[in-house]
């Protein structure tokens, strides 16, 4: 495992405090969720790595009916008490396997958000620890050419009868956990690093006035489904959901005020949701007076949990605390990891009181 | 307050979808004469509710009648050397904002200007091409020190316009969509504060249609009516466009059929309208309508959903054209199918038997064995 | 049988009454109770059966399956009169517009018959002969000599389904217009004529070619512990100059769904169609695509979660004028549901 040694390229806000006691274990949770196995529809692996995290430390935990996992912390003080629900889910994009030609090649077709251009050369890992390469039709073709249905999976078989793996069968993008000191690469940071954060957030919170439910949601990345029905079933009074936006802070990216190390973003639009007025407000009050980096996220072409949440019954009032991540949807996401602890001392000092809402 | 000038208040108040709080402010005041109760959702919708009268103790069924309140508009991403780069809320066609003065809601309320490099710099080349609305920028006269202090990131923006009166009682404006249909359902509560209907009359100003229903959504979930009838703006007849499912302004409105309309309340509004001779034409969509009828279709258990149509001409920009008139027409019609409905049509939507009249065989099934008990449940 | 007057029967999303009557008159002798809810669907419920009280308590809250199939087909709506007395109209669900050229139609209520007219070939330009007409341009001639002919035989919004009869062909093949989803319906019916020992309901739903509609609200007023969508399929194993999936093969078995674009189906179920096929030695495949969707993405998100799968009889040709299916594909759908069904018995295993 590799130590946190401080880069310099970016200043940090937080450069002068003292490294939090828990950043190493976070960080090797990070290592370990990021690495597991989760494509949407397959969130076994990662759901019971997170299940051992929290089981000692929640009052009550149950998997529903799609396979998001819930767990509720109770809090102290009078009833009734509010309900707050976060979210974050456990699921990554990926393929799953269409066809398996004569020769043993594998056909697919994404899962999720899955651009052609990020896959060539890239390698996968099935559920059964079979690692498969893509390869593309033609080796000279131009970016352009690139098309989802020219490229196929190689597993090292030789025909259709000694492939390892069949139709159905889905994978996972295959890459290390890689720490740089701030800033972490990984595939998956989306959403495991939320996952992180209510891990973290969970486990720091020591008393709050309301019941805190934390649930892990499944099969986000086509469609937002586990959201839309885990907060059916728990029927929150507020919802917060914790995922990966993008940034602009790269060469020649599109114009967003989002950056790397400067903080949590707070959400006020993305594609499928507006954050209710009151929620962001409640964020922002939140940094502002426990002096956390914030920065203020309106994005367009990506949604989160938040959208499910927001609609559900009678409506929830619904935010988002974003994770800022460069290259999303590649195997190789980089976030900063001072983003996420400070998501956590966001959560945990939001939760900690008393909520006013309207 | 007459139709017009509560259009011209509701048209000129600020209220980008998720941000109606204005708008729903003068709502709630139009419609607290005549509610026996009102609320606001947590999505920030206005329901009023007015308890209808019954001979007997029975409870009442409930018909909803909404329309949105919210409107299109743009929001704050990016302070670029002291002009504001913006994204859109909601359909906005970028062609339109160039050169319209807006709105900006900072700290301070800003006056802005969608700016427009002149003619004389401009190649052939560039002139002959639509600007991105990521190539726009609003000018608010001040130093970038200043607008970094008033205006951040998510703030919002809304087009300056006011309403203007044209020939032969129409009106132009911004955001009449779908604030006429506000006015509409305003109107018809006030109607039926003068006439008797057996059901419960919800009249629901929706927030956030354009950014996929939500507000009628969970509205209509709290609420779960025996009917829904939404009202919303369509296409007028305006040069260079097809003439399908287009109702010419002053002549009506549309009364909407297909998949998302309940057949048996296609019919009674329509019987209606002909019965009281209200001028109208059939709209016929073969999926989605694109309103909030869409969505309240599908909340719980299936709900029973109506459409009229409200024509506008120049839609979503800020010089929507619409006949007074005709606003009067559906409010008419809409309080009309509110007192109208009764027990014998709420059997005959739940296909149970009606005595007086025999079933028509082909929309319902006349089966003995229709449970009782799965009947839709109500609060 | 029953498939050919479900196949003749005309019912385009949002008006299924025609397909519901039929279904009706099938299935109402062998259930307990029906009802139609505000969308149309027809959702029959079937008791359970010979279910040993200790069974009912490992099972809380009680077991209920929910087995769905859509009434309503692709079509057209006739959406203007022109003033010579044609008539425009748009599709209704996916319909390449490349199948509409000279095409028999039936219009409304009273099935006025109508003909997709397209220019003579003499008459074109070698360019034209190259293009697609696409459906804005198409118009219906029902023979109306003016626009207020048209308008009193026809309304506006009016239905039109393709004028299609069913009929056998080839070696054990059928063919006829909607067989997606007439097949399942079909299938339904018979699989409804069984005992199960929990409860079983029947939906046959209606709009699912418009976003999976009824089965939405249905699975919301049923909460149904599992769901089952039976569907018919692509099937697209006709010659292919690439080796590529085929999506199905006709006569290979039905089809189970992995994935589509609105569904990852159930694991433990995927599961269970599987080892019951094995252990039958009814042939089974997969549906090797993950675009499309069914009625089981829409009920598998409904409150808190369903776990759903869809299983299909392959057709070639659907969502155009005339499709094929094997009957050996239908008898085995029935098969293989017929035997997996009991198995859910003690419910499903936890993930």
């Amino acid at each position: 495992m590799a130590t946190a040694k401080k880069t310099a390229h970016f200043p940090i806000f937080d450069k002068d405090a003292p490294p939090s006691p828990r950043a190493q274990p976070a960080k090797e949770l990070a290592k370990k969720l990021t690495e597991a196995y989760g494509p949407s529809g397959h969130e076994q692996a990662v759901r019971e790595l997170l299940r051992e995290e929290i089981k000692g430390a929640v009052d009550e935990l149950r998997v529903d009916a799609l396979g998001n996992l819930i767990a509720r912390k109770k809090g102290a003080g009078p009833t009734p008490r509010k309900k707050i629900m976060l979210a974050a889910h456990m699921d990554e994009i990926g393929v799953i396997v269409t066809h398996v030609d004569e020769k043993g090649f594998l056909r697919f077709a994404p899962i999720g958000g899955v651009r052609p251009l990020t896959l060539t050369g890239q390698r996968c890992r099935f559920a059964n620890g079979v690692i498969g390469v893509f390869g593309i039709e033609k080796k000279d073709a131009s970016n352009t050419e690139i098309k989802m249905e020219r490229l196929f999976i190689d597993v090292g078989a030789t025909s259709a009868s000694d492939t390892p793996v069949g139709v159905g069968d889905a994978a996972s993008f295959w890459r290390d956990y890689v720490d740089l000191g701030d800033r972490i690469v990984a595939k998956a940071l989306d959403d495991r690093i939320g996952c992180v954060v209510l891990v973290e957030t969970l486990k720091q919170l020591k008393k709050s006035p309301h019941d805190v439910f934390f649930v892990f949601t499944v099969q986000e990345e086509v469609g937002l489904r586990g959201a839309g029905t885990s907060a059916f079933g728990v029927q929150p009074d507020l919802a917060l959901a914790v995922d990966v936006t993008d940034t602009g802070d790269t060469p020649e990216s599109n114009t967003l005020a989002v950056a790397l190390g400067k903080g949590p973003a707070i959400k006020v639009k993305d594609s499928g949701m507006l954050a209710h007025p009151a929620v962001k407000n409640l964020l922002v009050q939140a940094a502002e007076d426990a002096k956390i980096p914030y920065q203020r996220e309106v994005i367009v072409g990506i949604t989160t949990d938040a959208a499910a949440m927001q609609t559900t019954r009678e409506g929830v009032l619904t935010g988002v605390v974003s994770i800022p991540t460069r290259y999303m949807h590649t195997p190789s996401e980089m976030a900063d990891f001072a983003d996420a602890q400070n998501a956590v001392k966001l959560l945990t000092t939001l939760l900690s009181k008393p909520i006013k809402l309207d | 307050m007459s139709i017009k000038e509560f259009l011209r208040q509701l048209s000129q108040a600020h209220g980008v979808s998720g941000y109606e709080h204005a708008v729903r402010d003068l709502v709630s005041e139009r419609f607290r004469p005549y509610a026996d109760e009102i609320a606001v959702t947590p999505m920030g919708s206005v329901i009023a509710l007015q308890r209808g009268t019954r001979a007997d103790k029975t409870p009442a069924p409930q018909v909803l009648v909404e329309a949105h309140m919210d409107e299109i508009g743009l929001m704050v991403t990016d302070i670029d050397h002291g002009f504001i780069r913006f994204t859109h809320v909601g359909g906005v066609d970028a062609r339109v904002l160039v050169a319209q003065e807006v709105v900006v809601q900072g700290k301070e309320t800003l006056r802005g200007i969608i700016g427009a490099r002149p003619p004389h710099v401009l190649t052939a080349a560039e002139r002959d091409q639509v600007i991105p609305m990521s190539d726009l920028w609003i000018d608010v006269g001040l130093s970038e020190t200043r607008v970094r202090d008033l205006v951040q990131p998510g703030d919002l923006v809304t087009l300056a316009r006011q309403v203007t009166a044209l020939k032969n009682d129409l009106v132009a404006g911004k955001a009449f969509d779908d604030r006429c249909g506000v006015v509409c359902v305003a109107e018809t509560l006030a109607l039926l504060a003068t006439m008797r209907h057996p059901w419960d009359v919800y009249a629901v100003a929706n927030a956030q249609e354009e950014v996929g229903s939500r507000g009628a959504i969970t509205s209509t979930f709290q609420i779960n009516p025996a009917v829904a009838i939404a009202l919303d703006a369509t296409y007028a007849d305006q040069p260079n466009m097809s003439e399908i499912n287009v109702v010419p302004l002053n002549q009506g409105m549309g009364i909407a059929t297909g998949p998302n309309i309940h057949p048996l309340i296609h019919e009674k509004l329509t019987e209606i309208a002909k019965a009281h001779e209200i001028p109208y034409r059939v709209t016929a969509y073969t999926g989605t309508t694109s309103t909030d009828a869409w969505a309240m279709q599908v909340v719980r258990e299936g709900i029973p959903t109506g459409l009229i149509d409200i024509p506008v001409r120049y839609m979503h920009t800020s010089v929507e054209t619409l006949s007074l008139t005709d606003l009067e027409r559906v409010s008419r019609l809409l309080a009309l199918f509110c007192a109208a409905l009764d027990d014998q049509f709420l059997k005959q939507l739940r296909g149970e038997p009606v005595a007086e009249q025999p079933a028509q065989a082909s929309e319902k099934p006349k089966a003995k064995n229709v449970t009782r008990k799965a009947a839709r449940k109500r609060k | 049988m029953l498939l050919e007057k479900l196949s003749n029967a005309r019912g385009v999303s949002g008006n299924e009454g025609e397909v519901r009557e039929i279904l009706l008159g099938a299935i109402k002798d062998h259930v307990d109770e029906y009802r139609v809810d505000a969308l149309g669907n027809l959702i029959a419920h079937k008791r359970a059966t010979g279910a040993r009280p200790e069974r009912r308590r490992a099972t809380r809250p009680p077991f209920k399956v929910m087995l769905a199939a859509h009434m309503d087909e692709v079509g057209l709506m006739i959406v203007h009169h022109e003033s010579n007395g044609h008539l425009c109209f748009a599709k209704v669900g996916g319909i390449d517009d490349r199948v509409l050229l000279s095409k028999v139609v039936l219009i409304g209520k009273d099935s006025i018959p109508g003909v997709i007219g397209v220019k003579p070939i003499h008459l074109l330009k070698p360019e034209e002969r190259k293009q697609v007409i696409d459906a804005e341009s198409l118009f219906i001639d029902i023979g109306a000599k003016s626009k207020e002919d048209a308008e009193r035989a026809v309304r506006l919004g009016d239905y039109a389904t393709f004028a299609t009869e069913f009929a056998p062909m080839g070696a054990g093949l059928v063919k006829g217009k909607a067989l997606d989803d007439r097949a399942g319906c079909a299938a339904l019916v018979e699989i409804l004529k069984r005992a199960y020992p929990f409860d079983v309901y029947g939906v046959f739903t209606a709009q699912e070619e418009v976003g999976g509609r009824g089965a939405r609200v249905a699975a919301y007023a049923i909460e149904p512990q599992c769901a089952f969508a039976l569907e018919g399929t692509i099937c697209d194993d006709t010659p292919k100059n690439k080796d590529l999936s085929p999506v199905t093969r006709l006569g290979a078995g039905p089809a189970i769904t992995f994935a589509d674009n609105s569904l990852l189906s159930d694991r433990r179920l995927v599961n269970l169609l599987v080892e019951t096929a094995k252990e039958n030695r009814i042939p089974y495949q997969f549906r090797q695509l993950t675009t499309g969707g069914s009625d089981a993405g829409r009920v598998a998100i409904t409150k808190e979660g369903v776990p759903a799968v869809s299983v299909a009889v392959p057709a070639r040709y659907i969502h155009s004028p005339v499709s094929v299916l094997n009957k050996q594909d239908f008898e085995n759908l029935v098969a293989l549901m017929t035997k997996t069904l009991p198995k859910l018995a003690k419910g499903l295993p936890p993930f």
